[in-house]
């Protein structure tokens, strides 16, 4: 060993990264102090205390709350009203004190990162542990442990170069969306999620006046072998895929031979034809849906008027189960042909004339070019408008909610009507039957497909595969 | 012969647009035809009425709280629409032009979010608005549209950022431009047609919307066109025919002007939401 390594050893001091490390693992800020940044570790060790004082009591409180789900309910003793514990609160509280605990855990792992990255650069440079000399706004910046580079993955802060900056510009301008997707999608649904594992239902767990308390699998275990659950979730699913099935391919197809049929060469003032037909999609959906109920309405509606005035028997248009069906579908294609009329006509334009040209010098007829070229062609463009419509109508509630109720009524199911999708099965059973732990299941079943269609979609699209 | 075949042709294609036409605007003749009719009834006889009057409109505003209904849903509206495209802006912006980590897992989340619909998670929604004394406010109700609106939009945004060469942001850059002069300066004016779709988008969903106002909007006078609208039709007593026809038109007429008006961003923006993602 040269008298120059021992110099280099002995300026560093004794201390090495993993000790400096350990140091804020123990107390917040101990390793920084070690490392001579005095103000940081003062302000972390102040942080650090903080958080043991306020926020870890309150979030080991919210956590046994979240395993317990309470132990006494609302009740009256001796007249007077005592507040019990309400489980579904405890549960809210549980779940969002599990967010906090990881986002603690998180800063407290940045901050031992931090002491050992400094304590390993000051090793490295071979001069005092100093810290790194810091500009005046990047202190400024820097006020909360969080801000200390918590996306930087170099090893030695000087290092830090244009892809951490930019991880620190793209972390604040995701702040907003990431708290709006937390609070709005993401906890409702791990909230959701956890309630298909507890009893929360009516009549007999309702908080405040009962507890609810985690029951594994039972909830699925019920919709899987109880034969009035198991028929009526069977038969709500069945019809909900051949509806969406039907819904999309009827309006793809209505819309595709509409357009065709406004290209017809016979057919003149084309943009005028158009304008006309593209009027339902920009009708607001639910009044023409209101409006449907009412022009189908059994007894006093006009549609069935008008049949009588012809001499013509009246049509159970939205109380018979099979009829019924058929309106929604229809009332469908009325909303949906005009957007894929518009959007094809678009398509169809684009089709190179040469091709058909070309196809006609060979003999081929009217039939033949539509197969092999327009078809292709317009299938090629929209196949991913194919899925995305598949998806939206599988959960069109407004549709079937607004049109029909889910009616007419099915004694053989619970809680549901004829042409009752999942979704809307799932508002009846929370809303008006309060049993939400079985709509929780049934929607857990239902996201399981809705995530695989999608990603299936998705993941062929371009945007996955581009390139940095 | 041949001239006679053509003729049948062009006839039968007429007679089929005709008939498309007779079923497209039949509702849309009926809703206006009973808002103006004078008399109560449903109209069966003839589709437009002999003596058309105003009355029920004035009915309408006199009798409902539908002026209320109104207002509530644009403030809605409105509100939701600057707070989304703001979120969405800035969010596509970072997924577009930045590269940091965790980038591909927040799209793909984004993705499987937007598949998912909204309000499968009311319970939890619920209970959140409660426990932040949010429910029963527009505040509550903007704040969940908002938050819902983000996938989607961000997708459709960060499709038409990625199209934008950056060559334009790096020579403004070499001219001495900062992130905020290229974002506002070059990005954005160049992205009217999908900030256009945006906008729309989150102003007219609120509109349309029943199901979210109808947990979170719980006494009457905070309610939306659309949960008024519906508390006329379902109303067992159907008496209330020729209020709902008349709320009907003054709702769709300004959303159908506009949509026409705007149609071919909001179609485009449509195609491009599935296929540029």
């Amino acid at each position: 060993m040269s008298r120059g390594d021992r110099a280099i050893v002995y300026r560093a001091g004794p201390a090495s990264p993993a000790t400096a490390g350990l140091l804020s693992a123990v107390c917040a800020g101990g390793g920084q102090l070690l490392n001579r940044q005095y103000a940081k570790g003062a302000l972390f060790m102040a942080a650090y205390a903080a958080a043991l004082i306020v926020a870890v009591p309150r979030i080991a409180r919210a956590l046994q709350g979240l395993v317990t789900l309470g132990d006494t309910p609302t009740r009256i003793v001796d007249g007077v009203l005592v507040r019990g514990d309400h489980s579904i609160f405890l549960l809210i509280n549980g779940l969002l004190a599990l967010f906090a605990g990881a986002a603690l855990l998180m800063l407290h792992a940045l901050n031992i990162a931090d002491a050992y990255r400094h304590r390993a650069a000051a090793i490295a440079d071979g001069g005092p542990a100093h810290p790194r000399r810091r500009s005046g706004d990047e202190a400024a910046a820097a006020p909360a442990p969080s801000a200390t580079a918590p996306t930087n993955g170099s090893r030695h802060p000087a290092f830090a170069g244009r892809r951490s900056r930019e991880g620190r510009v793209a972390l604040l301008l995701l702040a907003p969306a990431l708290l709006f997707v937390l609070f709005v999608s993401v906890v409702p649904m791990l909230f959701n999620v956890l309630i298909a594992f507890t009893n929360y239902s009516s009549p007999n767990h309702i908080p405040d006046r009962s507890l609810v308390s985690w029951t594994g699998l039972q909830t699925f275990s019920r919709l899987l072998s109880d034969r009035a659950w198991t028929s009526t979730f069977g038969g709500i699913f069945a019809w909900n895929v051949v509806w969406a099935l039907l819904s999309t391919l009827v309006a793809y197809f209505g819309g595709l031979a509409v357009a065709l049929l406004i290209e017809h060469r016979k057919v003149r003032f084309k943009k005028l034809w158009r304008t006309a037909f593209v009027l339902p999609w920009a009708f607001p959906s639910f009044i023409a849906i209101l409006v449907f109920r009412v022009l189908f309405n059994g007894a006093l509606g006009p549609v069935n008027g008008l049949l009588e005035r012809m001499g013509l028997p009246g049509v159970p248009w939205l109380s018979d189960p099979t009829v019924a069906k058929l309106t929604v579908l229809l009332v469908h294609f009325w909303m949906s042909m005009p957007f894929l009329m518009a959007l094809l006509s678009g398509i169809l334009t684009t089709i190179p004339r040469d091709l058909y040209e070309a196809a006609e010098v060979d003999g081929a007829g009217g039939a033949a070019k539509f197969r092999r070229i327009t078809m292709p062609h317009v299938l090629m463009a929209t196949s991913p408008i194919l899925i995305m419509q598949f998806a939206s109508n599988f959960n069109n509630f407004n549709l079937i909610y607004l049109l029909t109720d889910g009616g007419p009524p099915n004694p053989n199911y619970y809680f549901a009507g004829s042409t009752d999708i999942l979704l809307s099965w799932i508002y009846k059973i929370t809303l008006e039957q309060n049993q939400f732990n079985m709509a929780s299941a049934v929607s857990i079943v239902m996201f399981v497909v809705i995530a695989l269609v999608s990603v299936l979609n998705y993941s062929r699209t371009h945007s996955f595969r581009e390139k940095d | 012969m041949n001239r006679i075949r053509d003729h049948l042709v062009a006839a039968g294609l007429y007679a089929l647009l005709a008939a498309i036409f007779a079923a497209t605007v039949y509702p849309l003749v009926w809703v206006a035809g009973t808002a103006l009719n004078p008399g109560d009834t449903l109209l069966i006889s003839s589709m437009l009425p002999e003596h058309p009057t105003l009355r029920h409109f004035g009915r309408l505003l006199r009798e409902t709280d539908f002026a209320l209904w109104y207002r509530n849903t644009m403030f809605i509206s409105v509100s939701n629409m600057l707070l989304s495209t703001l979120l969405v802006t800035v969010t596509a912006y970072a997924f577009s032009r930045l590269r940091f980590k965790g980038r591909q897992v927040g799209l793909m989340t984004l993705l499987v979010l937007q598949m998912f619909p909204g309000f499968l998670s009311i319970m939890a929604i619920f209970v959140l608005l409660l426990q932040t004394g949010l429910l029963n406010t527009h505040l509550g109700l903007i704040l969940i549209y908002a938050g819902g609106s983000v996938s989607f939009g961000v997708w459709v945004m960060k499709g038409y950022f990625d199209t934008i060469p950056r060559s334009l942001e790096e020579a403004a850059i070499i001219d001495g431009a900062g992130r905020a002069d290229v974002f506002f300066r070059i990005l954005l004016p160049l992205s009217v047609p999908a900030l256009t779709f945006v906008m729309l988008t989150a102003f007219i969903g609120p509109v349309m919307d029943f199901i979210l106002p109808q947990i979170v909007l719980r006494s009457s006078d905070k309610m939306t066109l659309a949960q008024g609208l519906y508390g006329m039709v379902s109303d067992k007593m159907n008496s209330s025919f020729s209020l709902f026809a008349a709320g009907s038109v003054l709702t769709a007429l300004p959303i159908t002007v506009l949509y026409m008006f705007f149609q071919k961003y909001l179609i485009h923006g449509l195609a491009a939401g599935a296929d540029k993602g």
